[in-house]
């Protein structure tokens, strides 16, 4: 995703010629990290923008050579991470609760007013596998969504979560576990 | 580790397929809404002026332009023209651009302190319409009051094209500056706009065109002994016995007369 290699060097350059770049860039997973963490669109647009404004003006602020070297998609997800998270302890979803892992409901968008049958079908497999995900403790579920949702390497996890790279393994590895024997004991309960 | 958890068999792929599948994808609206907080990119409407409609632009940094009037079109050519930055119509205001224009449009009703974004502005320009913001509703003043407040007394000139470029008309009340012989003279969006504004804030175009024709610079007040612009709250204070006509500082200072601290009329030579 970090298919413009020059972005950094454009930013510290020339901030508000290339500012829309980024953005556009890197929308789609601000954007659906903060949907995975606070479960609804509204808010996690909200959270999308908050996260863009303030890496602005943390942009604007930094000399040149600082952002030249600077990674931007762990630090995005990072400031993107730390507002959900915020928003999410603020207010947290009560659209349709959820025990998940930390004993917190979670939420999924509702359902449109009127949408294609093929667009609902996909929403509700989306949904599953939103509700699956859910039942996970959040330490394993931010790393599992990381690295499997937004298909973020390793090293670029830990970055964004702020831990080592083998603790990040490690829950990746224990979330994708224990959602693999969800499934099996879904299908199970689906056999029977 | 790796391999054997992640290896396929035992519904690893569909579990890797359905968690790609929670892939969002943002809103359209993200990245215009993003834009426009920064304040590279702006939104406008149109709200009910003092004297007509009045078509106002707004970014996160604050009003960005005016225009009297209601031609979108061409209110839209000139700020990309003038600005660079993409401009497009909003539904409806958001809740603090309503609370600043209610301050500076309704004023007694309340509201917050108006921002305003004046990026490509020099910082004279903005230092006259810093001046011009000072002066009070339904009250004028010369050009040459505001480049003597600014201690430039000789660039007059210059004050009368920085407010003649003013982005922001109308919210900014380059209005209010008058011809140096108190004409209501020279105004971007053309004399009978700039008096209906006048007159929409209590002042009396008229009244102050004939002033100026009669050569009236200052009224004084003969129990105080102090010398005001004619549109002064002070000087509308003064009943009509004790009222001194004045042609210029000069004459003021002459007959033992001191400038008004408020309206800070010239010491003299005015």
């Amino acid at each position: 995703m970090d298919n413009n290699p020059e972005l950094p060097a454009r930013l510290a350059s020339d901030l508000d010629g290339s500012f829309e770049e980024l953005v556009v860039a890197h929308q789609r997973l601000v954007f659906g990290l903060a949907l995975r963490v606070v479960g609804d669109r509204g808010d996690a647009e909200e959270v999308a923008q908050d996260t863009f404004e303030r890496a602005y003006h943390a942009l604007a602020g930094y000399d040149a050579e600082r952002v030249a070297a600077m990674r931007l998609r762990p630090w995005l997800a990072r400031i993107a991470l730390n507002l959900a998270r915020n928003r999410r302890r603020r207010r947290p979803p009560a659209a349709r609760a959820l025990e998940d892992g930390d004993g917190q409901p979670l939420a999924v968008a509702a359902p449109a007013a009127s949408e294609p049958a093929v667009v609902a079908e996909r929403r509700e497999d989306t949904e599953r596998w939103a509700d699956l995900l859910a039942t996970l403790p959040r330490g394993w579920r931010e790393a599992v969504v990381l690295r499997h949702v937004e298909g973020l390497p390793y090293a670029e996890v830990a970055e964004v979560l702020g831990r080592p790279v083998g603790t990040v393994k490690t829950h990746v590895h224990r979330g994708v576990r224990q959602l693999r024997e969800q499934l099996e004991a879904r299908e199970e309960r689906t056999r029977r | 580790m790796n391999r054997r958890l992640e290896d396929p068999g035992g519904g690893w792929r569909e579990l890797a397929e359905g968690l790609h599948g929670l892939r969002a994808d943002p809103p359209a609206t993200l990245r215009p809404a993003v834009l426009e907080r920064v304040g590279l990119a702006d939104a406008y409407v149109t709200v009910d002026g003092p004297a007509g409609p009045l078509l106002v632009a707004y970014n996160g940094r604050g009003i960005s332009a005016t225009a009297p009037g209601a031609d979108e079109d061409g209110f839209a050519e000139r700020f990309r023209a003038r600005f660079r930055r993409p401009l497009r119509p909003a539904d409806r205001p958001p809740a603090r651009l309503v609370a600043q224009l209610r301050r500076l449009l309704e004023p007694g009703r309340g509201g917050t302190s108006p921002r305003y974004d004046l990026r490509g502005t020099s910082s004279f320009e903005q230092a006259v319409l810093a001046k011009a913001q000072e002066i009070p509703r339904g009250q004028v003043r010369p050009y040459a009051w505001v480049a003597g407040e600014l201690g430039q007394p000789a660039a007059v000139r210059a004050v009368g094209a920085a407010l003649g470029r003013n982005p922001i008309p109308v919210l900014i009340p380059c209005h209010r500056v008058v011809g140096s012989d108190g004409r209501l003279t020279g105004y971007a969006w053309g004399v009978p706009y700039k008096r209906a504004l006048l007159a929409a804030e209590g002042a009396d175009p008229d009244e102050l065109e004939r002033l100026a024709r009669r050569g009236t610079r200052f009224f004084g007040s003969d129990t105080t002994r102090i010398y005001c612009y004619p549109t002064c709250a002070h000087a509308r204070r003064v009943t009509g016995p004790h009222l001194q006509r004045f042609t210029g500082a000069a004459e003021a200072a002459a007959a033992g007369y001191r400038p008004c601290l408020v309206c800070r009329p010239p010491a003299l030579a005015g």
